[in-house]
């Protein structure tokens, strides 16, 4: 293992500080991702900078009714929190599906938003990957790509997201917060992970020397009927094939709301926004979702050998739509 | 008839340990993590060394630049095939590690780094910087594969192709034709305990400590290669973390350790990475069947047609034998059984649990569940419609054979008759439920073995054999068995094994350690008995000994065809949303003689069970076609099976007294549970869906496009 130094943040500022003045340095909380990345040389910090001990380990409920997340919370604490089950199981079930039991006690919010791609190439540094090594090329793009994006790729990466927390906070409207060189930000949690384009190096629109310090979840979707639903090739410690993570809102017998992100497809947390736009005001029935769904799965754009994927995460949508439509209170 | 895995209750009398669920002697050691492996031998000076895969699929190393490397802090020297000791060539040529500049796929060692600590030893691997002459290569399989072509034999000694009678004119006469085709993926062995070795030379004495199924042939082709004499090596093998077949011959690791100990002077431990496995220590072949089964309108086979093609390596022929138990299962006078291969730039194949037996019978078992299907009749009535009286293929009579009575057995105890036989005629919601079954056969293996055994003064008795205990309950067993033969309560006998220091004895594998040390056990114990019984007095102060060497008598030809059966059962849900397909319940009966510890059989047989679960629903790796190695590399992307995907695992047997096997009665259960596993899952899913797939593993993506495709 390349040497590299080690530094425990006692403070934001602390953590922010030391991070500047040590180039290529990278943050560290639970590590399971990046240890494993550092040992496959995939990764090779000059500092780690230890955030696990910042105090952003709280879940608080702030006054408008919005939810506020640390980002040193365990997965496992925050899927066991019992107002994230009351009001966001979709939130709850994502983080349940993901992992193993070990992994959730250790892995953090703000960790699980920033793991990396487990696309064998990008995991294997003998071979090309754009993402770890921009210009090598994508061996995925002709390769073993039956796990790939079939959403929002470009010629240069195909990779996927892993996370089934992020698709859940997508879907939920939350808003990821950070604290870096240039002061405190929120990003829409929809919008803090990138599509590949030019600069699949870049995951997500994280500035150098930022660090996640929380996810707050909005009041607008608390207690609305929320579900996620993940189909993988085991029962557990599997990625996501397709996934999906919806909120549906039914008042006078018209959709009023709906949330809807895809995981396991694209390079982000894929939000179902057309199919969205298609179900505001329309009678929620298995017709209109299947409809809804399709309209955003026409710019599906399979490789050669996953175009499963969007059978697969068509039918688990329209199963996650029809499943809260049917248990939805009709708010009248 | 038929005794249940839960039925014995430890006896303490003299002369019925064996069959008894007696606990694994290094249980408590294991659990509390001070049983004691391969790389765990801190020795004082020891180094470590990380070997460098070459990352071209063919080729020659022009030249290696190793001075990046050895400028790291910690790293004490990296080996090439230009400085490396050279070797006598070895039997095996998986082990002529860094002899040439020749790369014959991907991921063979081209290097090693040599390091004070594990992590200087890894760092320096990645700094060593490889040029390559890249030669064309070709990893990919297909039927027509021009290269594919018959060999002499197969795995196991076999003759590669077998013909009786008129096959293919007895098949297109038949009244009933299943003409059909299974492709069977790349499968990794992937024991817990990645493979590893400790070496240190002690002046001219070897001592290696390694992680193998059996050290006797570790030592024997370590004195070949290395040219020092077998009396001057020590290897041992104290605790296994699993081998399934790849640790059952040496693998690199164990050469480069005691390379690299001869070239430093020093201890030095080779662990392989998780990853490095799918490359260097065998892999079970892909293979390709082709299946045609002909039978009259009252089932009975009339034509039996099973080939299959399947890849090796450029440097060793292993031929995966799949066709093998069409000659031993079914009665018919028309038969083809052919295996073709192909030499391709892949890693070389070599043992993974049943080889041959595991992916041949899904093969002929799911051909045999559409048979039934073409017939209208029910596959268990299909199966016992053609039991034969004699080996097909040998005309040997069976030392026994319970396969039918497996059968009755085991539909009586998963419910078959309940059974609706129409596909897809079980709906739960978007759940599709349905049954299969599937015969299982694995033969009965056995290999000459030494023992001793020794009465003490203090009343207590050691027994020697080197046999390995790879985590099957080999060291309960034996002691179990010296026990009876002793005519001594259990707790009085000490077992020695795991090193070359004790009789001579072979691997575990073929299903065959426990009947062959165990023969050997039994019969030194045996004579100890009868000088016990002629001694008068106390013991003298070193106590009395007694030999056995099996050689002639366990590898005497038998007249009998000799072989163990078993009856898989298996239920799943497919869900009709998402493609995905979980078993329910699995239940498989076995007739393997005499079960020696009920205990540890049962962990066997459910492990097999387990295994072959994993093989039919989630268990695949795929060879990348541009770069020319498997892509699934760890455990996050191999899938084996994990506790939520193996709900209800049953295992039963029934009691088989067979004379002709060895003086325990036992057939042997380390493979048997994965034989025919995969078919009854397979086959469930057709009977939940109507629809026949018939490339494993039966994944979301290819369950639901065939779903799709069906109209379901």
């Amino acid at each position: 293992m390349k040497p590299f130094a080690y530094v425990r943040a006692g403070s934001l500022q602390e953590a922010a500080d030391a991070f500047t003045a040590r180039p290529g340095a990278r943050y560290l909380a639970g590590g399971t991702n990046l240890m494993d990345l550092m040992k496959l040389g995939v990764e090779q910090p000059e500092a780690l900078i230890d955030v696990s001990r910042l105090p952003l380990d709280t879940v608080e409920e702030l006054p408008d009714g919005s939810l506020r997340v640390g980002a040193t919370v365990r997965n496992s604490d925050l899927a066991a929190h019992p107002v994230v089950r009351d009001r966001y199981p979709a939130l709850s079930r994502a983080l349940l599906a993901g992992a193993s039991g070990q992994l959730r006690n250790v892995a953090t919010t703000g960790g699980n938003l920033l793991q990396r791609t487990r696309c064998p190439y990008f995991q294997d540094v003998t071979k090309p990957c754009n993402k770890r090594s921009p210009g090598s090329g994508c061996g995925a793009l002709e390769g073993v790509h039956r796990d790939h994006a079939v959403l929002g790729h470009s010629e240069h990466c195909v990779a996927t997201h892993p996370s089934d927390m992020a698709v859940a906070l997508a879907a939920l409207d939350a808003r990821v917060e950070l604290y870096g060189p240039g002061g405190a930000r929120t990003v829409p949690a929809a919008r803090f992970h990138r599509l590949p384009g030019d600069h699949p190096e870049r995951d997500t629109e994280i500035l150098p020397g930022e660090l996640v310090t929380g996810v707050v979840l909005p009041a607008l979707t608390a207690g609305l009927p929320s579900a996620y639903r993940k189909a993988r090739d085991r029962a557990s410690y599997a990625f996501a094939l397709a996934s999906t993570a919806a909120v549906l809102e039914v008042t006078d017998g018209a959709v009023s709301h709906a949330g809807i992100a895809f995981g396991g497809v694209a390079h982000r947390p894929w939000r179902a926004r057309r199919a969205e736009e298609a179900l505001l005001g329309a009678t929620p029935t298995r017709a209109a979702f299947e409809e809804a769904v399709d309209l955003e799965l026409s710019a599906a754009r399979p490789l050669r050998d996953n175009a499963y994927k969007v059978d697969l995460v068509r039918n688990v949508a329209v199963d996650v739509l029809a499943g809260l439509a049917s248990r939805t209170p009709d708010r009248v | 008839m038929a005794t249940t895995a839960d039925t014995g209750i430890a006896p303490a009398d003299p002369g019925s340990a064996v069959g008894a669920p007696a606990e694994r002697r290094e249980g408590r050691q294991k659990v509390t993590g001070r049983a004691r492996y391969a790389a765990e031998h801190h020795l004082p000076g020891r180094a470590h060394a990380w070997p460098v895969a070459a990352s071209v699929a063919r080729g020659r190393v022009r030249s290696v630049d190793a001075s990046a490397a050895l400028d790291l802090p910690g790293v004490i020297d990296v080996l090439t095939h230009g400085n490396a000791p050279r070797l006598a060539a070895p039997d095996d040529p998986v082990l002529a590690v860094l002899q040439d500049d020749r790369v014959p796929h991907r991921g063979w060692f081209v290097a090693l780094v040599v390091g004070e600590t594990l992590e200087a030893a890894r760092a320096g691997a990645a700094a060593v910087r490889v040029a390559y002459e890249t030669e064309e290569h070709d990893v990919t399989l297909d039927a027509g594969h021009p290269g594919a072509h018959v060999p002499e034999e197969a795995n196991g000694g076999h003759p590669a192709r077998r013909e009786q009678g008129d096959p293919e004119g007895a098949f297109a006469a038949s009244a009933v034709r299943v003409d059909t085709g299974y492709r069977v993926p790349p499968l990794h062995n992937h024991p817990m305990e990645p493979h590893s070795s400790t070496a240190h030379w002690d002046g001219d004495r070897l001592v290696v400590h390694t992680s193998s199924q059996g050290t006797t042939p570790v030592r024997t082709t370590l004195a070949a290669m290395f040219e020092v004499p077998e009396e001057r090596i020590t290897v041992t093998a104290e605790h296994v973390g699993g081998g399934f077949g790849s640790k059952g011959t040496p693998r690199p690791d164990v050469v480069l350790a005691v390379m690299a100990a001869r070239h430093t002077g020093r201890p030095v431990t080779v662990a392989l990475h998780r990853r490095m496995l799918p490359s260097v220590v065998g892999h079970r072949a892909p293979t390709l069947h082709r299946v045609r089964l002909g039978a009259g309108e009252d089932g009975r086979l009339t034509g039996v047609l099973h080939e299959v093609v399947t890849h090796t390596s450029r440097i060793k022929e292993f031929v995966e034998q799949a066709a093998v138990p069409a000659r031993v299962m079914y009665a018919v006078t028309d038969s083809l059984t052919e295996h073709r291969v192909a030499p391709l730039d892949v890693p070389t194949p070599s043992w993974m649990r049943a080889p041959g037996e595991a992916p041949g019978m899904y093969a002929l078992e799911s051909a045999m569940d559409e048979l039934a299907e073409a017939l209208d009749m029910d596959p268990i009535e299909l199966r016992i419609a053609n039991e034969p009286d004699t080996e097909p293929d040998s005309g040997k009579p069976f030392s026994s054979r319970h396969l039918v009575e497996c059968l009755r057995e085991g539909a009586r105890r998963f419910g078959w008759s309940r059974r609706d036989p129409r596909p897809r005629s079980r709906r739960e919601g978007p759940l599709l439920v349905g049954t299969g079954v599937a015969a299982a056969t694995y033969p009965v293996l056995v290999s000459p073995s030494t023992a001793s055994a020794h009465a003490l003064p203090d009343g207590s008795f050691a027994v020697r054999v080197n046999a390995t205990d790879i985590g099957t309950g080999a060291r309960t067993v034996l002691a179990q068995i010296a026990a009876d033969a002793l005519g001594v309560p259990l707790d009085r006998v000490r077992i020695e094994i795991g090193s070359t220091e004790l009789p001579a004895a072979p691997l575990a594998g073929g299903s065959s350690g426990s009947a062959s040390w165990g023969w050997s056990v039994h019969d030194a114990c045996t004579r100890l008995t009868a000088r016990l019984a002629g001694h008068t007095g106390p013991l003298p102060e070193g106590g009395l000994s007694a030999r056995a060497d099996t050689t002639g008598t366990a590898d005497a030809d038998s007249p009998y065809a000799r072989h163990a059966f078993g009856a898989h059962f298996a239920e799943v849900a497919v869900d009709t949303v998402t493609g995905e397909t979980r078993v329910r319940r699995m239940l498989g009966v076995f007739a393997a003689g005499r079960i020696l510890n009920a205990r540890t059989a049962r962990s066997q047989l459910i492990g097999g069970m387990t295994m072959g679960l994993g093989m039919a629903l989630t268990e695949g790796s795929t060879m990348d076609a541009a770069f020319g190695d498997f892509a699934e590399s760890d455990l996050a992307a191999y899938h084996v099976p994990v506790h939520a995907d193996v709900p209800d695992v049953e295992a039963h047997w029934i009691d088989e007294d067979d004379p002709h096997l060895n003086p325990m009665g036992s057939k042997g259960v380390g493979e048997i549970g994965i034989v025919g596993s995969a078919a009854a899952v397979g086959n469930a899913v057709h009977h939940a869906t109507g629809v026949r797939f018939r490339e494993l593993p039966l994944t979301p993506d290819r369950v639901l496009a065939g779903l799709r495709e069906a109209g379901v």
